[in-house]
């Protein structure tokens, strides 16, 4: 069930967009047992569905995605609807504005029909941090989401919705795409707007979607993108969908994300990715990054630093969680954040904190923001005899539910191989590539050089195609 | 860094306005030095002269004319949501 697909059979009325809708409302319902949606959008979808079916009877011109249902990532604000951020913080928020790539999407026709679990605030690499409950993996029940947004990859791995959106500041979208063997796409810090989505990290937050195929996931990615007038970290439009590319490439796979710490049967799929590369004439290479071993030290300070800043502004006056029966305004502040937060959202805040009071701002945040300038040097270097750079997406196909959760650093650690890549504002595809013998999913990222988001389709989509 | 105190901890909240119960504190005060020793790994680093980066995308001063674009949003559905409000204002309590 291709996006293409869906989208042609309503435009030549052999089905309606109420019908589609209908029918993935119904999808998400026989879902119900995996957790991975909050809550559903019915009427509105259903009032878009028949406008489109109108315009469509009427013959008048419709987008490029009438009438495909999707689902987004609660963080996203989507007017009308709860947006909790899996928290109870926001348990009871109604968006009053809409994130600019919704808009973008519905004007595309698309029809947004329900907001999925995730870490609360985005905080955690399982989607067991939410204040409502752990998303199961769509292989294996027993088995984590991933994570943040372990929700929309769950969702898109179930044909639930041809596409699901998610947001990515360390890997949030990447290593659940691996762990629910689908597609997700993380792209060049700028090409989306982080207008409307609950920020956690302003310097990495990115918005990206989870797709079934290389090309629906292209083809999402290039309506999502553009300059927003609501977000001025955003580029310039340049993002279009390219054709699949020919060319012999030249491929880097970055030695220090093949250690005798990542899975041996990760590292046998990534093996054979890169047999395969090769059989199509691409040029593969081992490399080395020798920062990597570092990134995941400098991101848990860079992240838990802008984590507290962006956070500071839940204080249970103007919105979110206020605590009942508080008559003292510095109480007040420090209840409805005690009550709305979640622990892994208080460590964060707490570090951040830490890392920036002013006896250890030189130590922690500085030294970090430093060594984040050399990390980029260093994939700058390799981009100047390699196209793109290959890793496993992840260190491990899914773990158990409950196996990581009393070890923050263990927890933290998943995202070792995507964290790199967020740092330096990369573009990242998650592939799916293979399974374990147990049969969970298996990814490998092809990491590209800012702004050239369309060489990592361009491959993913060559790769596609020849299997 | 190997141990933090309590009372650490506790400044570490009161700069983070969150009023923490003393089970919160304890579990804290295990996670935060695991945390911060992991990070202490970048001080190996020699990072002498290199400038800090703070913005990926080098885009700087980005400047718009100075309107006000109000958009979809009211008054109306920005009180709605506030905890508790009066008469077109969010009400708190009292600072003084």
């Amino acid at each position: 069930m291709t996006i293409q697909e869906i989208r042609d059979r309503v435009v030549r009325g052999e089905s309606t967009a109420r019908e589609e809708v209908e029918a993935a409302l119904s999808r998400a319902e026989q879902a119900n047992g995996y957790h991975a949606l909050l809550s559903t959008i019915r009427d509105r979808a259903l009032e878009r569905a028949d406008m489109i079916d109108l315009q469509i009877k009427n013959g008048e011109e419709v987008g490029p995605l009438a009438g495909v249902p999707f689902v987004a990532k609660d963080n996203y604000l989507v007017f009308g609807a709860p947006t909790t951020a899996a928290s109870h913080m926001l348990e009871d928020f109604v968006a009053p504005l809409q994130a600019t790539v919704i808009e973008r999407l519905e004007h595309a026709g698309a029809i947004c029909i329900g907001k999925t679990n995730l870490d609360a605030f985005a905080h955690g690499g399982s989607t067991e941090n939410s204040a409502f409950g752990v998303t199961n993996n769509a292989y294996d029940m027993t088995k984590v989401a991933g994570g943040s947004s372990g929700g929309s990859a769950v969702l898109a791995a179930l044909d639930v919705v041809p596409f699901a959106l998610g947001s990515d500041t360390g890997g949030s979208i990447r290593q659940p795409a691996s762990f629910n063997g689908v597609y997700g796409y993380k792209p060049t810090y700028g090409m989306t707007s982080r207008y409307g989505v609950v920020a956690m990290a302003s310097s990495t937050d990115t918005m990206g979607c989870f797709a079934k195929t290389a090309e629906d996931t292209e083809l999402v990615m290039s309506i999502m993108s553009g300059k927003d007038d609501k977000d001025l970290t955003t580029l310039d439009d340049y993002f279009v969908a390219m054709p699949a590319t020919t060319d012999k490439l030249k491929i880097g796979v970055i030695r220090e994300s093949l250690t005798d710490d990542v899975d041996p049967e990760v590292k046998r799929v990534t093996h054979e990715f890169v047999t395969r590369l090769e059989s199509m004439g691409h040029t593969v290479e081992e490399v080395d990054l020798p920062m990597a071993k570092y990134a995941l030290a400098i991101y848990y300070i860079i992240v838990p630093a802008e984590v507290s800043s962006n956070l500071a502004r839940y204080d249970g006056i103007r919105y979110g969680l206020r605590a009942d029966g508080v008559h003292e305004l510095t109480e007040l502040y420090g209840l409805s954040r005690d009550q709305g937060f979640m622990p892994e959202n208080k460590r964060r805040i707490m570090i951040g904190s830490y890392v920036l009071s002013s006896g250890y701002y030189d130590a922690y945040f500085q030294q970090a923001s430093r060594a984040r300038t050399i990390l980029i040097n260093q994939y700058n270097a390799l981009f100047e005899k390699y196209d793109l750079l290959l890793t496993p997406t992840a260190p491990t196909p899914a773990f158990g539910i409950g196996d990581n959760v009393d070890d923050p650093i263990k927890m933290y650690l998943a995202d070792i191989m995507t964290v790199p890549p967020s740092l330096a504002g990369l573009p990242a595809l998650n592939v799916p590539a293979g399974k374990s013998e147990t049969g969970l999913p298996i990814g490998v990222q092809l990491v590209g050089p800012a702004k050239r988001d369309d060489l990592v389709f361009a491959l993913a989509k060559q790769m596609e195609k020849a299997s | 860094m190997s141990t933090i105190t309590t009372e650490e901890v506790r400044l570490l909240a009161q700069l983070s306005n969150i009023q923490l119960s003393d089970e919160e504190v304890d579990s804290l005060k295990e996670d935060i030095p695991n945390i911060l020793g992991y990070v202490d790994m970048l001080g190996e680093l020699d990072t002498e002269g290199i400038e800090p980066t703070y913005q990926v995308n080098s885009l700087e001063n980005v400047f718009r004319e100075d309107v006000v674009d109000q958009g979809s949003v009211t008054r109306e559905n920005l009180l709605s949501i506030a905890p508790e409000s009066l008469e077109n204002q969010v009400k708190v309590p009292k600072v003084l």
